[in-house]
């Protein structure tokens, strides 16, 4: 599956409130289920998001089994430097996805 | 339990039967009076659907994107090279599948024209329904024709397949005897349990839908109406479901295609 969509502005006035917007396709499975053999279905989730901002932290989630699958972040920031926002998401079973996006600040 | 909350229940349940009894055969909805089940969803869902980085349905589309360039089977071809960039060649054709096949000489959905091509041009072995990568593919492909009418081919060999659809539409069926006019014809608009009934436009398949967490076809939502009127379903790509949705495409003929839709 296709990783993950991220919404950055692309250019933001220095000191603007921005919107960030991420989606990562994940089946988020819970661990409670039974497959109809009655084997139980182990757990496979995303457990840890976090974002940084040019290196430093500016959101950070602990993700649990009763969140949906596919899970969806949105969150501001205040834009006050040029560079690189980065996304990871880590989770069971070694799942790790890496993305970033660069914001021009003027 | 108390005979008299008991005989209460025996009143509720016979006069719901009364009720599905009195139930005329009505005409089906006037044109302008369609509604997508678009219009019904909560602020929520519609932000969800409007925007392309929270529409969970784009990441089926983008997987598809991908599938559509990469090379596959014996003929070491991609999607891409027979039919270039999809933004143009694929638009508008969601908005007219299920088509007829003049080699089969019966009328197929998209799913299953995704598959002959992967068949005949790729010489790959088929995906199957409801696979990640056919929901990509139909998902991706259904994009391309976002905001286009529906638009049923005026092909005279159909005729008799979506006779045979709206047939299907009115005939009860199940140990409900119900049929999905009885429902989505006569009572759309009302609710049952808890939830609004829709009037039943495949506007927006596949679509993402919040039930299922996942990307899913319009044959899966129909396997799940069967299902809730205790009907055995009909195995994918069966023609019957064909026809039905040939039929649901002709009668939500003009309608914009929304694909992926976001639903609950």
């Amino acid at each position: 599956m296709a990783g993950a969509l991220i919404n950055v502005p692309k250019k933001a006035k220095r000191g603007d409130v921005i919107e960030i917007k991420t989606l990562i396709s994940h089946i988020m499975e819970t661990g409670f289920r039974h497959s109809t053999t009655g084997v139980p279905i182990p757990r496979d989730i995303i457990t840890s998001f976090v974002c940084t901002y040019n290196n430093e932290e500016i959101f950070r989630a602990v993700l649990y089994p009763a969140i949906a699958a596919n899970p969806f972040f949105t969150f501001n920031t205040i834009a006050t430097e040029s560079g690189t926002i980065e996304f990871k998401w880590q989770g069971d079973n070694g799942f790790f996805v890496a993305e970033q996006a660069s914001i021009t600040v003027e | 339990m108390s005979v008299n909350r008991k005989s209460a229940r025996y009143l509720a349940a016979a006069s719901m039967l009364l009720g599905f009894a009195a139930m005329a055969a009505q005409a089906e909805i006037p044109i302008g009076e369609r509604r997508s089940g678009y219009a019904d969803l909560a602020p929520d869902s519609k932000a969800m659907q409007d925007d392309d980085t929270a529409n969970p349905g784009m990441l089926w589309v983008l997987e598809g994107e991908t599938l559509w360039n990469a090379k596959s089977g014996a003929a070491n071809s991609a999607c891409a090279d027979c039919h270039n960039d999809a933004r143009a060649t694929m638009k508008g054709v969601a908005a007219r599948y299920p088509a007829f096949d003049s080699k089969l000489g019966r009328p197929i959905d998209l799913e299953q024209r995704i598959n002959f091509c992967r068949a005949e041009r790729q010489q790959a072995p088929a995906y199957a329904f409801e696979s990640k990568e056919l929901l990509s593919l139909s998902a991706f492909i259904g994009k391309q024709s976002r905001g286009e009418p529906i638009a049923p081919p005026a092909d005279e060999r159909l005729r008799p397949f979506v006779e045979a659809g709206r047939e299907q539409f009115n005939s009860r069926q199940g140990q409900l005897n119900l049929s999905c006019a009885q429902c989505h014809d006569d009572n759309s608009g009302k609710r049952l349990a808890g939830s609004l009934i829709p009037q039943a436009h495949p506007t927006g398949y596949p679509l993402y839908r919040l039930e299922w967490q996942a990307v899913g076809s319009l044959q899966r939502r129909l396997r799940n109406c069967i299902v809730g009127m205790r009907a055995e379903p009909y195995d994918y790509g069966a023609s019957e479901y064909v026809s039905l949705e040939l039929y649901l495409m002709w009668r939500a003929r003009g309608m914009p295609i929304e694909t992926p839709a976001v639903r609950p």
